[in-house]
């Protein structure tokens, strides 16, 4: 399979998980210290890339259907779970996740957090850990995905190039606009990478379990349209069933009034 | 030991998340492909898919549901 949509699903799903970072970063950095924000980011980083260091050769030098196999489960579910959060978002049974009302939160408990406490290199032991566990925990969806990607394709330096790729793009937009993105559309790319997730763990995981798809490698260029227009009509589902319930319960209140 | 625990729920969240039973459904359908194939030799690729739709229907369902 061509490395392009790889390196691109990858790129979609760590800028989801970028912007979210980032989100943490600036409120770190703008209301604590900027020295120590780069240090706790710096030490995330290196954690996350000692990681894919270490699973990244071990991983592809598992047999293939096994991989599958469990990687296509893993990633099923994981796709699964932010499918059906995109959808309840999309339709309004879930709030939108607000990066400039996260970032307010983050600014509020990162003033009220007290003076700056030095420890050894770390002059903000605060902004350190508030930069460090933001980074790290966003980003360790970005190693399963990379890794998982990765793997399955025997090419983990393509999804590394792709989540590179996004780090670098959110980081620059975030230096330069110096505030948190909140004009991204974030539920539609989670929708995106929830569909791109499924349909990999789908074909993958059938694969593992020994399935030979009708036209091996190009079902998958069926199975992700399908997956996408299945996710759409549970949205529009969705909707009319608030729209009709709603509209029973206002006639309700007329009845009753 | 509360480090242990926490350290499983982080994991449980990240890839289980709000709902088990979607997992459980996509455990058992991977279950139920291997044995069409490998005991029955039915090239069953059709029903992950399904499946996987379903459970995605049954768990909005539950969800939107309990949300009103």
């Amino acid at each position: 399979m061509n490395a392009l949509p790889l390196i691109l699903t990858v790129f979609v799903a760590c800028v989801v998980e970028a912007v979210e970072a980032l989100t943490i970063v600036l409120a770190a950095g703008l209301t604590r210290e900027w020295r120590s924000t780069f240090q706790g980011m710096a030490a995330a980083l290196v954690v996350l890339a000692a990681v894919i260091g270490a699973l990244g050769p071990t991983v592809t030098l598992l047999p293939l259907t096994g991989l599958r196999l469990v990687v296509g489960a893993l990633l099923a579910v994981f796709g699964l779970q932010w499918l059906r959060k995109a959808v309840l978002r999309a339709t309004g049974y879930k709030a939108l996740h607000d990066e400039a009302s996260a970032y307010l939160r983050e600014v509020t408990a990162a003033q009220s957090a007290g003076a700056a406490v030095k420890r050894g290199a770390v002059s903000d032991w605060y902004a350190f850990t508030l930069a460090f566990k933001g980074v790290l925990l966003e980003g360790l969806e970005v190693v399963f995905i990379v890794l998982t990607f990765g793997a399955n394709q025997k090419n983990v330096g393509a999804a590394v190039i792709g989540a590179a790729c996004a780090v670098a793009v959110v980081a620059g937009v975030g230096v330069a606009v110096r505030a948190p993105l909140a004009k991204v559309p974030e539920n539609a790319m989670k929708f995106c990478v929830g569909i791109m997730l499924t349909s990999f763990g789908t074909f993958w995981g059938a694969e593992g379990c020994g399935v030979r798809w009708p036209g091996n490698d190009v079902s998958l260029l069926v199975l992700v349209p399908v997956v996408t227009v299945v996710s759409l009509g549970y949205v529009a589902w969705l909707r009319s069933v608030a729209k009709s319930s709603a509209s029973a319960s206002a006639s309700e209140g007329v009845t009753v009034s | 030991m509360r480090w242990l625990r926490s350290f499983g729920a982080f994991w449980y969240d990240f890839i289980i998340g709000d709902d088990w039973q979607v997992a459980f459904i996509v455990v058992v359908a991977l279950g139920l492909t291997a044995v069409f194939v490998h005991l029955g030799s039915v090239n069953a690729w059709w029903l992950l898919p399904l499946c996987v739709f379903g459970a995605l229907a049954w768990s909005l369902r539950r969800a939107t549901s309990h949300g009103r």
